[in-house]
């Protein structure tokens, strides 16, 4: 119900101290624009974890050879162990869980690739047709690395859309020879990745290719595949399994973790997802803090309204105003500042949010900072409950006022 | 109209109780105009705040308009306060910013009236007491003898069974009390019943009968 009388009354209480309410209201402003700000940057700090994750399938385990630490069968520790095609061909065929495998060699030596008289700095990983899942990479045209091209030993390249930009420009890649290391590749599609520039500025090579081209050994560095997104749920499991497959052909202790390290992508993006969640709760603490903090300023100046204000209730209850109108009149001015206060709190704070979002580039870590609608909702719910409690304990003061005292006060 | 029995009432403050009524018995007659005097600490307050429905008795029996006052809800009374009751005060007690007409309308918005129709109400109220052009003033505008007259004004809006005035004339010089008594005078000769709390001589000889209070009891 619009009651103008009731409204008239609270503005011409707010007219009357205006400073005080400025100041008791600004504490509530600066309590829900905190709260939104840090959660604002809460969202951004996730969206740039997302991102980073996003690079390469959630759902992907990358296998690293490393140096034993433990003694083992008559072994010293500190052997370095050294991935080949045989174990990739152990893990492809004795392990069962995996849905796409690939070898993966880093050629990290290699980084001027060229076509016709354009020469850039770029790099190029030999794979096998598997790579594209846990790489997630996509396919703009042309096609991915396949397995004829693995047995027929083919030099022929994937390359990314930064790649394609400034070897090409315009020109049509699909059909061109590359030049890598001096040996001719025939570019045969042309790939995104979301992880950046390093990935879009990169050429996959089939690793068989590779091998006999560049290394001329059987050696690989990493092994990596995608797994269900069921199945690697049990991220222990996978990687004891995984670890005894080679443990038993390399000789190391199964239980030895730095000889082959396993990165399990999907445990550590639920790892840093946990800290993040554990973040945001730390947020609503502080942001609530400091609410709370406001509140209990509204609820004092109330508290001094309703003695200021004795007088005119006393007047009013030997009128006829019952408790209950007595209490919504006090109420209602207290949740009407916390409200108006809160709200522009909270728009100052979307808006903040909003210029950061606008104006200051991503970062790796930070990216995309919002206040999502819902938690905008619920802050301005917060703020209604929070005038109430503000405006209670005055509010039932002002009901237990003595009329006959208060008149006889002045 | 007022029918007092045997009235009890004692406060206790830290541990020691005041016993403050010891037994009053009175009767108002609908249409009388009755001062009730009695110096400081004869229990003149404590019965008003009774009379006017603002505190509760702890024995006998209070009948107002016909109607048993015992223990009521806060509510009950406020409503009951509101339709039987118009409170006059020595220091006026209007509020100060509302103009007034809107003072003089205050008790119709608990009634639940429209603005509109309150306000309609209250100017013909006020015109009664001789204020009708000062409906836009607020109380700082007006003297003394006005306030009143706002504040009998607002009284009289819900077409009360008793006035209650407590102590009207205590701010006011002689001149302007024989005016606001005046004004009392005429609503009683409405039938009004009218009860003054006051502690002048010569204001409780306007009225037609005296009640004395001494040490929580009537003297005469």
């Amino acid at each position: 119900m619009f009651d103008i009388d009731k409204w008239q009354e609270i503005f011409a209480n707010i007219k009357k101290n205006r400073l005080r309410t400025f100041l008791t209201g600004f504490s509530v402003s600066w309590g829900i624009f905190m709260l939104i700000v840090l959660l604002g940057a809460g969202t951004g700090l996730r969206n740039g974890v997302k991102n980073q994750f996003s690079k390469d399938a959630v759902n992907s385990v990358w296998l690293n050879a490393g140096k034993t630490a433990n003694a083992f069968e008559g072994y010293q520790p500190g052997r370095e162990i050294k991935f080949t095609n045989e174990d990739f061909a152990l893990v492809q065929n004795t392990y069962k869980n995996y849905e796409h495998i690939s070898a993966r060699m880093h050629m990290w030596e290699i980084s001027i690739i060229s076509y016709q008289n354009n020469y850039g700095n770029f790099n190029m990983k030999g794979v096998h047709p598997g790579m594209i899942y846990p790489e997630k990479i996509n396919l703009i045209k042309g096609r991915f690395i396949n397995e004829k091209d693995i047995l027929e030993c083919r030099k022929v390249a994937c390359i990314g859309r930064k790649m394609v930009e400034e070897l090409f420009k315009k020109q049509e890649p699909i059909g061109k020879e590359i030049n890598i290391n001096g040996i001719l590749f025939k570019v045969v599609g042309v790939f995104y990745d979301d992880g950046g520039d390093q990935d879009n500025r990169r050429a996959y090579v089939p690793v068989s290719t590779t091998q006999k081209a560049f290394t001329g050994n059987n050696k690989i560095d990493q092994i990596v595949m995608s797994i269900s997104e069921a199945d690697i749920e049990n991220t222990e499991a996978i990687t004891n399994e995984l670890r005894n497959i080679l443990a038993a052909k390399h000789h190391f202790d199964p239980n030895d973790k730095k000889a082959v390290f396993v990165w399990n992508n999907l445990k550590e993006y639920r790892k840093i997802m946990g800290l993040l969640d554990g973040i945001n709760i730390f947020i609503w603490i502080i942001g609530l803090g400091t609410l709370i903090a406001g509140i209990v300023g509204v609820s004092n100046i109330m508290m001094i309204v309703v003695k200021e204000r004795t007088n005119e209730i006393g007047i009013r209850k030997a009128l006829g105003a019952t408790p209950a109108s007595i209490i919504s009149l006090i109420l209602q001015e207290a949740v009407f500042i916390t409200s108006l206060f809160g709200y522009t709190g909270l728009i100052a704070g979307v808006f903040l949010v909003e210029a950061f979002q606008k104006f200051v580039p991503d970062s790796d870590y930070f990216r995309k900072p919002e206040v999502n609608l819902m938690v905008a909702l619920q802050a301005m719910a917060l703020l209604v409950v929070a005038g109430l409690i503000a405006g209670y304990f005055p509010a039932r003061k002002a009901a237990k006022v003595e009329p006959i005292e208060a008149l006889r006060a002045e | 109209m007022i029918s007092l029995k045997n009235i009890h009432k004692s406060y206790t403050t830290e541990g020691s109780k005041m016993h403050v009524l010891r037994g009053i018995n009175a009767e108002v007659e609908k249409g009388e105009m009755v001062s009730i005097m009695g110096s400081s600490g004869s229990g003149k307050s404590t019965l008003l705040n009774i009379l006017g429905i603002l505190d509760n008795y702890d024995e006998g029996e209070y009948k107002l308009a016909g109607e048993t006052i015992k223990s009521l809800s806060e509510t009950h009374a406020a409503q009951l306060r509101n339709q039987l009751i118009g409170f006059v005060f020595q220091s006026f007690n209007l509020i100060s910013f509302k103009n007034a007409m809107e003072n003089v309308a205050l008790p119709l918005y608990y009634q639940k009236v429209s603005r509109k129709k309150r306000n309609t109400i209250a100017l013909e109220y006020l015109d009664k007491v001789g204020l009708k052009d000062w409906a836009n003033h607020l109380p700082n505008q007006l003297s003394g003898g006005q306030k009143q007259r706002v504040a009998i004004a607002r009284a009289l809006i819900t077409q009360p069974r008793i006035i209650l005035a407590d102590e009207p004339t205590g701010a006011l010089d002689s001149q302007t009390s024989y005016e606001v008594m005046e004004v009392l005078k005429d609503i009683n000769t409405q039938g009004i019943t009218v009860v003054i709390v006051t502690h002048e001589h010569d204001i409780a000889e306007m009225t037609q009968r005296t009640i004395r209070l001494k040490d929580g009891l009537i003297v005469s």
